[in-house]
């Protein structure tokens, strides 16, 4: 099953590798990244893969939510269900 | 993959536009928990709803989290209980409504409707001990919803229950004067209700209906307003197309959770109603898309037909997006529950009769209007005698959930809380339609019921 992570924030050193870490220390399989700089916000998509994660959905939020307090950047996962649902007929 | 437009974008209607999914809504039939003994009628009422909806909240908060979209309400609709309750030996029909809040409650929605009769042509024994029960049954209970449909195109108008739900609604409203007659918000009075809709106070689930099923109701006037910021100035075609796009990536989202609730309920999926359904909040206003269309205020002249652009496309957009479409389906224009119609109204621009006309070309009809606590029984009556006529005469859906709020005069507001909003209280026509109203009988069905 495959979830959508965004994250948006200032820019700093170690924000892809601190969700990095805290996703494969889940078992969450990263697939794929884009990464920009928008009006000096750091916004990076990753587009994850949850099926063999070794916790339930809430559990890796939580696990996002926290490294995100801790890098002063807003993570946000959701499945991808809802994107494609919208955006692909 | 999906580029970072298209995510930021759903993002953005979920975050700034109120984009959400308005109601997931469990029907449950209660066809057979009928029974001579009261008693045990009712707690087979109690155990199959909470059995079949036991798991309905906590899916619903499990899907909200993991596709990041608000679910709002949860809620439940069952069988016209007269059609239940009339096997039991009991003249008084209130402990069911008792039976059904408790059950809701246990469950953790925020509604269960369907103390329910269908009367369009005539009453049962207990069609009538049911309507008796009305205002008791709303003022006792906190998540009852009522509705009574009192017409229909194949039928024609059943004017004896016109007469009577006007009564019902005034002692209603008496019942719960200490809340501004809020039981009123909780009671609707159809012409052409639908058997599958997901939205209150109006929901039951018909005797058409599965064993359970589940209907979705989504939203979303926020983003059609925004939407529609986009394209400010261009030509009326533009303004259609770009609802009917809009309506289509709202009901998207609609299908996906319908689908993923009836997967995870292991219940079968009935359809998405597709509705553009306000809330008190700034920016998810029906009237404020009207008026960026480009009128001063809803209400004023235009504002019919600006609607009836808004109600099509929406329908048009929808359509295409979901495998069964279903329930109201059109744009709801519920005064109290929308930030623009209750300032239009404030302003004097909307008025009862304008909002008579838009309910032509809307789904639904006069809805969560306040008026003077004093205004008669038989005025309530002839408002919702016109309103079933519409419904009648046009094969749609009418309806009137009015509330004469108890010692209010025009002006002043009344304050239902929560989703319900607040209603400014609108004048009604003081010259009395009590004689029509008293004659009583069937205004016969129309001339297009005959359609076979």
């Amino acid at each position: 099953m495959h979830a959508i992570v965004t994250v948006i924030g200032h820019d700093r050193v170690g924000i892809i590798a601190g969700i990095c870490v805290a996703l494969a220390n889940i078992n969450v399989n990263v697939l794929d990244i884009s990464q920009t700089i928008l009006g000096g916000m750091f916004t990076m998509i990753m587009l994850v893969d949850i099926k063999e994660a070794s916790v339930p959905f809430d559990r890796i939020a939580a696990a996002l939510d926290e490294v995100g307090e801790r890098l002063g950047v807003n993570i946000r996962i959701q499945r991808e269900d809802i994107f494609n649902a919208m955006h692909r007929v | 993959m999906l580029n970072q437009r298209e995510i930021f974008e759903t993002q953005h209607m979920i975050d700034r536009e109120h984009l959400d999914i308005r109601t997931i809504t469990m029907g449950v039939s209660l066809r057979d928990c009928a029974h001579g003994d009261v008693n045990i009628a009712t707690r087979k009422i109690y155990d199959k709803i909470t059995r079949c909806a036991e798991r309905l909240v906590s899916v619903g908060e499990d899907i909200e989290r993991e596709m990041g979209i608000p679910i709002v309400n949860k809620r439940i609709s069952v069988t016209p209980m007269a059609l239940v309750a009339e096997a039991s030996e009991t003249e008084d029909y209130v402990p069911f409504a008792l039976a059904m809040d408790r059950a809701a409650e246990a469950c953790g929605v925020n509604f269960i409707g369907g103390f329910s009769a269908l009367v369009q042509k005539g009453f049962t024994a207990g069609d009538r001990r049911l309507i008796a029960a009305i205002p008791e049954a709303l003022a006792t209970t906190k998540y009852v919803c009522s509705s009574v449909n009192v017409a229909s195109t194949r039928a024609g108008i059943n004017m004896d229950a016109v007469r009577l739900m006007g009564e019902v609604i005034k002692a209603t409203a008496e019942r719960t004067a200490d809340q501004d007659g809020l039981g009123c918000a909780k009671l609707v009075v159809f012409c052409n209700a639908v058997e599958d809709n997901p939205f209150m106070a109006g929901a039951f689930h018909g005797t058409g209906e599965a064993e359970c099923v589940i209907n979705v109701g989504v939203s979303g006037p926020g983003v059609v307003y925004h939407a529609l910021k986009e394209v400010r100035g261009a030509s009326i075609d533009v303004v259609a197309e770009t609802v009917k796009k809009t309506a289509f990536k709202v009901t998207r989202m609609g299908q996906l959770i319908a689908r993923e609730a009836s997967m995870r309920l292991n219940v079968p999926f009935g359809i998405v109603d597709l509705s553009l359904a306000p809330t008190p909040a700034q920016g998810d206003s029906v009237a404020r898309i009207l008026e960026e269309m480009g009128l001063e205020r809803c209400g004023t002249h235009g504002t019919t037909a600006a609607l009836a652009l808004l109600n099509d496309a929406v329908k048009k957009g929808g359509v295409m997006a979901s495998s069964q479409v279903g329930g109201l389906s059109g744009a709801f224009i519920p005064v109290s529950e929308d930030e623009g119609m209750i300032a239009a109204a404030q302003a004097g621009t909307l008025t009862i009769d304008k909002l008579e006309a838009m309910t032509c070309v809307c789904s639904v009809g006069l809805d969560m209007i306040a008026v003077p606590g004093d205004t008669p029984a038989e005025t309530i009556s002839a408002i919702i005698a016109d309103e079933a006529a519409i419904g009648m005469i046009n094969s749609k859906t009418t309806a009137v959930r009015i509330i004469p709020a108890p010692g209010k005069q025009v002006g002043d507001m009344v304050e239902m809380g929560g989703l319900l909003g607040s209603a400014p209280v609108m004048p009604v026509h003081t010259e009395s339609s009590a004689a029509f109203i008293q004659r009583g009988g069937r205004i016969p069905a129309p001339l297009n019921a005959l359609r076979n």
